[in-house]
């Protein structure tokens, strides 16, 4: 799975990393999402703002092929996601990070099984040792290096946040996805997740969506910020723009 | 009622489809050696000290009571060949298989579901590692060859039972009861009873995995499926212990 021939990068010529058209999703007879566009530029952020319950989460998880789109496009990295086999897409999904409401992290796994796994599984040619380097690394750059040999469920909630995207960013990814980092979060630990998205953002290089409630994680993290309405994105602009608007509705987020 | 029977088909199939993924998975390769193994210390190991209680009630209740109504047909002396027969050929195979099916499948769907619920099988998936390959072929495979391991032992145990049992009104040594036993066995008692185990094995590893991936999302959902999986196990070791007895009876 290391060798990556199959995906096309040409996208990034254009500097589009992420491009969704038109996308529709329905559950039975709800139809959550009935047309959604907007597209993200290599290296930047974009803040998804909505209701709970409008679709964002169900955006980012139809961008890894967690969930099958009705109609409509996502192209990530010059992939059309929904036409992908399963081999190529596992090979795209290696350049998308995801990182979870909850943390999602393996309950019956230390931290440092918790970094490995995948490692173990898609480098299977790395040495222990350069294992053990890499699981370091991530876990200096999200600052919990101590908590290495920790079981999940000895941790607090940033710091699962925390060892959730040093797993994430173990595997290098070109793209990551965000979903509501901050929340359960104090504010002062809310900050500091959102400041270690920006460094890290800064450090790999990353595109990112990030789905949020917090308008402070919004206003330092977001280049862009769309808004989610009635299954389409209602209103899209830099954070200081959409501040300025007169529409109550997108008023009502900024208050 | 019709809704029912369409639910109950589209489970049979979603079951089938689950199951016959397993046969194509596990030839190949990445091979989960490490989880394999832990699965069977799981399933094993970890299941022995119940088997061993239960297994050598079985066998002593099952003297105590047979005991009395030997004698009327002057057949006191064929009690530790019917213990041996009854635990090898039935009794251990299905207890054993329903005792599995309570502490196994529920265990592994219960697991399974809360992965499930808490995103963890998610994150597998986006992390470009197969689930299906890492979860649940471990654990079929663990469950499809312990349960057999299980049975043997419960069949020895509950032998061992017999042997007490036997001694509480009479004298025998340990070495005659054992011999008496191994002389009254042939090929047919122990083979068909011990194939069937392997399939005892499966449907329990299969349907507890099956109930964990499949729970929906919340809390409650994963008791649910524990339960659906208990139950299902248990009435699957039942359906093929009646379809082994009927394929024994034709072969053998």
């Amino acid at each position: 799975m290391e060798a990556n021939e199959n995906i096309i990068d040409k996208d990034k010529i254009d500097n589009k990393i992420i491009e969704i058209k038109n996308l529709h999703k329905s559950f039975g007879k709800n139809e959550v999402l009935k047309g959604v566009n907007f597209s993200v530029k290599a290296g930047k952020n974009l803040v998804l703002l909505g209701k709970s319950g409008s679709g964002k989460s169900i955006i980012i998880k139809c961008i890894v092929g967690l969930v099958e789109i009705d109609d409509g496009e996502i192209i990530v990295l010059g992939n059309e996601i929904s036409n992908l086999k399963n081999r190529t897409l596992n090979e795209v999904r290696l350049k998308i990070g995801f990182l979870f409401q909850s943390g999602a992290l393996y309950d019956s796994m230390t931290v440092r099984e918790n970094l490995s796994f995948a490692l173990q599984r898609i480098k299977r040619k790395l040495s222990a040792e350069m294992i053990e380097n890499e699981v370091l690394e991530v876990l200096n750059a999200v600052g919990l290096s101590e908590a290495i040999d920790k079981m999940p469920s000895e941790l607090s909630g940033g710091m699962r946040k925390r060892i959730a995207l040093a797993r994430t960013l173990i595997l290098k990814p070109e793209i990551i996805l965000y979903d509501e980092p901050t929340t359960g979060l104090d504010t002062i630990t809310a900050k500091e997740i959102s400041e270690l998205i920006l460094d890290i953002q800064e450090k790999y290089k990353t595109t990112s969506i990030i789905i949020t409630h917090d308008m402070a994680c919004a206003k330092l993290t977001g280049d862009t910020i769309a808004i989610l309405k009635d299954g389409i994105i209602n209103v899209q602009g830099a954070y200081e723009e959409l501040e300025k608007s007169n529409d109550e509705w997108v008023k009502s987020f900024f208050i | 009622m019709l809704t029912g029977v369409k639910n109950i088909l589209i489970n049979t199939g979603n079951v089938t489809i689950f199951g016959t993924k397993f046969f194509k998975q596990i030839f190949a390769p990445p091979y989960e050696f490490k989880e394999f193994l832990k699965q069977c210390y799981m399933v094993g190991y970890k299941s022995f000290p119940l088997v061993a209680i239960t297994g050598f009630i079985m066998g002593f209740v099952l003297t105590l009571q047979s005991r009395p109504t030997l004698p009327i047909f002057g057949a006191e002396s064929w009690l530790p060949k019917m213990v041996a027969l009854s635990l090898i050929r039935e009794i251990a195979p299905v207890v054993t298989g329903l005792i599995c099916a309570g502490k196994i499948a529920s265990g592994i769907s219960a697991e399974l579901g809360s992965m499930k619920v808490t995103e963890q099988i998610d994150a597998m998936e986006v992390s470009a590692i197969n689930p299906y390959k890492y979860l649940v072929v471990t654990r079929i495979m663990a469950t499809t060859l312990m349960v057999p391991l299980l049975v043997i032992f419960a069949d020895l145990i509950g032998i061992y039972g017999g042997y007490v049992g036997v001694n509480i009104h009479s004298n025998i040594t340990i070495f005659r009861y054992f011999t008496q036993i191994t002389e009254s066995l042939d090929f047919s008692d122990i083979f068909p009873a011990t194939i069937k185990t392997f399939f005892f094995g499966y449907f329990i590893g299969m349907i507890g995995c099956y109930k964990g991936f499949t729970a929906s999302s919340g809390t409650e959902s994963v008791g649910k499926a524990a339960n659906e999986a208990v139950v299902i196990a248990s009435l699957s070791i039942f359906l093929l212990d009646l379809i082994a007895v009927q394929l024994t009876d034709f072969f053998f």
